[in-house]
């Protein structure tokens, strides 16, 4: 990360789209502080009724896992094929359960 | 994410792998892309290519935000109050797109203040279309019609990008342009449908002005294009400058019969065999002009830029001590408490 010495800090926007469904990371944008992520979040990246509830979370406080271990970390889970419905042939009669 | 705050392996973990098969990773991304795939920020790339991708990405930043000047010249002359409501939505969308873009520059390493740093010393260029001035309130509708019609036909490509949060930013500014396009040529139509006789020649000569700078827009001829080929490779320039404008000629010239107008080229002819209009050369050495700084507006439009950034830096800091101050008071709070 370059040198930002007096940049405002960075925010992650989430964005739900409409009541009943789940937030949605959308983009980032720098505020001073939480109001003012709020408010920018708002008028950045839901000028066209995009949103019904907005999330701002500082982006130093996101930790994520390594894209470069992906391979890894996730792919032990695809041999777990039990942990699918389709594992399970039933009868005909119940096959739609 | 966007974010290039995150939290990852401890750096001298991580470089230490680096140093091994740097050509075995360069080789695996080369296939990665050339399979279709996504780059996302943290995955492991060429340094060429995240370079080439700050300069392209902070480039249309920048022209997103300088864009903004030459129409905000016409939004306390606007002729009704619609239309202003309307010129003012598009200015505040040019905003948007340009935070969008700057965030997804961003995700690569470079922080904003650095790209705007390299805007104000001239060092970064944005699109000289800016660099031309809006001499009349047909400029604004002519804009919106070509301007934003040729920056769409380059943009739409671009949401397929290796890049991930560039396409994805991509995907956003496109729904959005189309809004522009179809504002402007609906003021033009108005103009040359219920307009005066003078107000019609406004339209044309606003057109004429216009038109060949727009074909500029798409870059040098592809034998000519610096990037070109690598960008090709990578997924960052999914079809030719010469393609795209052959696309926007084509697209144009039904248009312009409709708002009746006329195309200022007397060598624009349809050719049956390529099943495309033929065109008249274009005069490159005027973009190079107007490239190196000596179009009608680059003055203007860069100290127009400076003077936008300096006088904020009182704003930009007390916005900062603000935060800084609620903050110590809440945390001098908890600890009383």
């Amino acid at each position: 990360m370059s040198a930002a010495g007096n940049e405002w800090p960075l925010w992650e926007v989430f964005v739900r789209p409409k009541a009943g469904l789940e937030h949605k990371h959308c983009g980032s944008l720098h505020a001073s502080d939480a109001a003012m992520a709020l408010q920018l979040a708002r008028e950045v990246y839901t000028r066209r009724q995009e949103g019904a509830s907005v999330w701002v979370v500082p982006s130093a406080m996101v930790t994520a896992s390594d894209p470069a271990e992906a391979d890894m970390y996730f792919d032990p889970m695809q041999d777990k094929v039990y942990r699918h419905p389709s594992f399970y042939p039933l009868p005909a009669a119940v096959d739609h359960m | 994410m966007y974010t290039q705050a995150m939290d990852l392996a401890p750096q001298d973990e991580r470089l230490a792998l680096q140093a091994t098969g740097d050509a075995e990773r360069e080789a695996r991304f080369e296939a990665h892309v050339a399979a279709g795939g996504w780059v996302e920020p943290k995955d492991w790339m060429p340094d060429h290519y995240r370079r080439t991708l700050v300069r392209q990405i902070s480039q249309h930043a920048h022209s997103e935000i300088v864009g903004m000047l030459p129409e905000g010249n016409w939004v306390t002359r606007a002729p009704t109050l619609e239309r202003k409501t309307i010129l003012l939505a598009k200015i505040q969308d040019e905003a948007g797109h340009g935070l969008y873009l700057y965030a997804a520059a961003e995700t690569l390493g470079t922080s904003r203040d650095e790209m705007l740093a390299a805007l104000h010393s001239g060092q970064a260029k944005y699109s000289s279309i800016f660099n031309y001035p809006t001499l009349t309130w047909a400029d604004i509708g002519t804009i919106g019609w070509l301007v934003d019609g040729a920056a769409i036909m380059n943009q739409v490509p671009l949401t397929r990008c290796s890049y991930a949060p560039y396409a994805r930013a991509m995907v956003r500014v496109c729904r959005e342009e189309s809004f522009h396009q179809r504002q402007g040529f609906s003021s033009l139509l108005t103009m040359m449908k219920d307009g005066t006789g003078e107000q019609r020649a406004m339209v044309q000569d606003a057109v004429d002005r216009w038109w060949w700078p727009c074909l500029m827009m798409f870059g040098p001829p592809d034998g000519q294009s610096v990037h070109g080929a690598q960008s090709a490779r990578w997924g960052i320039k999914r079809v030719s400058n010469d393609e795209l404008r052959q696309k926007f000629v084509d697209a144009c010239v039904q248009q312009a019969e409709v708002l009746g107008v006329t195309l200022p080229d007397p060598d624009l002819k349809w050719n049956d065999a390529r099943g495309h209009w033929d065109f008249g050369a274009i005069d490159w050495s005027e973009f190079w002009r107007v490239v190196g700084g000596h179009g009608p507006c680059n003055r203007e439009r860069l100290a127009a830029r400076v003077k936008a950034w300096d006088d904020g830096a009182w704003v930009r800091e007390a916005a900062l001590a603000h935060a800084q101050k609620q903050a110590a008071r809440a945390a001098k709070t908890l600890e009383a408490a």
